[in-house]
């Protein structure tokens, strides 16, 4: 698979890169992120500053990189949170079916019928905006699609013989959905959440840069680059946070891309 | 099947799913704990219950949910959006003044997005495997990485600061007056007033964000466009119609990017509806005074009432828009036709 395609590869070591700079910035950052230092404020990209300061004098090199800490696990949280609720709503409507099936997928088509951006922009609103508010309000947008096909995948695993076998042997119907049934419709679910990460970061740092994310201070790569826009003349305090955001989306994406003509056989030479 | 019937039948399916639209929207913005008073009452008025009594009567917050539910359909059927808290102004008079702005831009920028597109799209098709064919493929892939409000950005700083070649934030130069409204997009009553200074202005204002918004669904459609036009290549009848001699133009334009069109229509729908919402986050950075920025500012003050118009209007577009996409479908393929 990586050598087929290259793009594969080169995703998948951006995103361990990502990882790993995420999980060791407290020691490697040279300045504390949250330190004002009103005499170095606006300095432009330098020997002592790599990525420059902001308005209050903070080292965006050491913003950027604790950043990772904020909007990786973002991400991942609103994909794995929104996944397994979408993937517990579309099991019990595909295996139970009939009316309940009915009208736990209409209501999901009902939330897949908002635009993501609006619907989370109304859920922040109600609830305030805040780093928890903004990822609940993700979730809130991202389980529909998960529900939606976790349901084809049960309607057409529950009529498989060996689900028909361990009906036939009296196993109960919540044993059968969770054991027999789900771990055979997981696999694409995996897949899918996994190349999901991406667009989850891309809409979590949409919402902070709306301000319906972390507090100003926060050092998360949107709300960084929306304060940035206040200065901009001053390049560099949008420009690194908004490329931290783009590469790692375009990671995520290259991995996405390959997976896909990987799995689509039409696609295939 | 005949037309009618076949619009028909689509029809029934959107009307329940408006209504949803609706009781999903009032149920995000009743059911969570939050309270508008905070925001949309002075400080000093929060310790007077009198005040806090006649804030809830004003807005209709001292009814029941369902009460207030079938009261707003109600109204909504008489195309009553209610009044925003933030504005004191009907809804329905705001969006009227701010959606010709977003229409415009996103119209704009679908258009641009389909021809960057499907023009990828089919080179890269056709040049399958061949360095076409891998450099649109990254260019649509670092298209859809990149956040809008980073290219929006980027390109203000090169078009509108470096280069000087376009117009920088805004829908018209300051010191030019609008033009007289018929339809509300700049550039078209510009147009028809035959201003056209005017229309120059606004062309110069609209291109970046336009360009902006479109590059995104461009990268979509170029990947749909695509790995579409490369399955139908693979068919028997393109095989056959080779066979006969037709030029590789007449194959892969007439035969072949017809029948690909069909999964890039609904794309393209599906697009015009995110342009919508993305339009949130490149409106607020080209000041572009659209729907996307009276959302923006009716979120941050909890402004119910605009949150919901916003909502329901924009998801009922998405739903409209998805309904001409199925109309479409009718004549774009004849297997429905003959059902």
């Amino acid at each position: 698979m990586l050598s087929r395609n290259p793009l594969v590869l080169i995703g998948l070591l951006m995103i361990i890169g990502y990882v790993l700079v995420s999980l060791v910035s407290p020691s490697i950052i040279p300045r504390d992120p949250m330190k004002q230092d009103v005499s170095n404020r606006l300095k432009p990209p330098s020997a002592d500053f790599s990525f420059g300061t902001d308005e209050l004098g903070r080292d965006i090199f050491s913003r950027v990189l604790v950043g990772s800490r904020i909007t990786i696990p973002a991400g991942v949280v609103v994909v794995v949170i929104g996944s397994a609720l979408g993937t517990l709503v579309g099991a019990v409507a595909g295996y139970v079916g009939g009316v309940w099936d009915e009208i736990i997928m209409r209501v999901t088509e009902l939330f897949m019928a908002f635009p993501t951006i609006i619907l989370a922009m109304a859920v922040t609103a109600a609830l305030g905006p805040d780093i928890r508010n903004a990822i609940l309000a993700l979730v809130v947008v991202w389980w529909p699609s998960y529900a939606r096909l976790i349901r084809g995948l049960v309607l057409d695993v529950k009529s498989k013989e060996f689900v028909e076998g361990a009906r036939s042997v009296g196993a109960p119907d919540f044993y059968i959905l969770f054991r027999t049934v789900l771990p055979n419709c997981l696999s694409p679910v995996v897949v899918l959440a996994t190349l999901d990460i991406g667009n989850a970061i891309l809409t979590f740092a949409g919402l902070s840069f709306l301000g319906l994310g972390p507090d100003p201070s926060s050092p998360e790569w949107g709300r960084m680059v929306s304060i940035g826009i206040d200065f901009f003349d001053q390049w560099w305090m949008w420009l690194y946070p908004g490329m931290a955001i783009a590469l790692l989306v375009m990671a995520f994406n290259f991995i996405g891309d390959g997976v896909r003509d990987i799995l689509d056989p039409r696609l295939r030479k | 099947m005949p037309f009618y019937l076949y619009f028909l039948r689509r029809l029934l399916f959107v009307i329940p799913t408006l209504i949803g639209i609706t009781a999903a929207a009032f149920f995000i913005a009743n059911a969570i704990p939050s309270d508008p008073i905070n925001t949309n009452l002075p400080q000093s008025a929060l310790n007077n219950p009198e005040m806090i009594a006649a804030f809830r009567e004003r807005w209709g917050l001292d009814k029941p949910p369902v009460e207030r539910y079938f009261t707003y359909l109600s109204n909504l059927v008489q195309g009553d959006l209610g009044t925003s808290i933030k504005t004191h102004k009907p809804v329905a008079d705001d969006i009227r003044r701010f959606l010709p702005a977003t229409a415009e831009l996103a119209t704009y920028g679908t258009l641009f997005g389909i021809a960057i597109g499907v023009g990828f799209g089919i080179i890269s098709a056709v040049w399958r495997n061949s360095f076409p064919d891998y450099l649109v493929r990254i260019l649509s892939l670092i298209g859809v990485s990149f956040p809008v409000f980073l290219l929006a950005l980027l390109a203000l700083q090169v078009f509108y600061v470096n280069l000087g070649i376009t117009a920088g934030p805004g829908r018209l130069g300051v010191k030019l007056d609008d033009p007289p409204a018929v339809t509300g997009w700049f550039t078209v009553d510009a147009l028809l007033a035959g201003q056209f200074s005017v229309l120059g202005d606004a062309l110069s204002h609209i291109i970046l964000p336009s360009i902006i918004l479109g590059l995104y669904s461009s990268g979509i459609i170029a990947r749909i466009t695509r790995s579409s036009l490369l399955e139908v290549l693979g068919a028997d009848y393109i095989r056959t119609a080779r066979a006969k001699g037709l030029s590789e133009r007449l194959v892969v334009g007439r035969h072949a990017l017809r029948n690909a069109l069909i999964p890039v229509v609904t794309v393209i729908g599906l697009s015009y509806g995110n342009l919508l919402s993305g339009a949130v986050l490149t409106e607020s950075i080209f000041a572009w005074p659209g729907i996307g920025r009276y959302m923006f500012r009716a979120s941050t003050s909890q402004d119910f009432p605009a949150i919901m118009g916003v909502s329901i209007l924009i998801a009922a577009i998405y739903v409209g828009v998805n309904f001409i996409v199925d109309i479409l479908y009718y004549f774009l393929d004849p297997r429905i036709r003959l059902a």
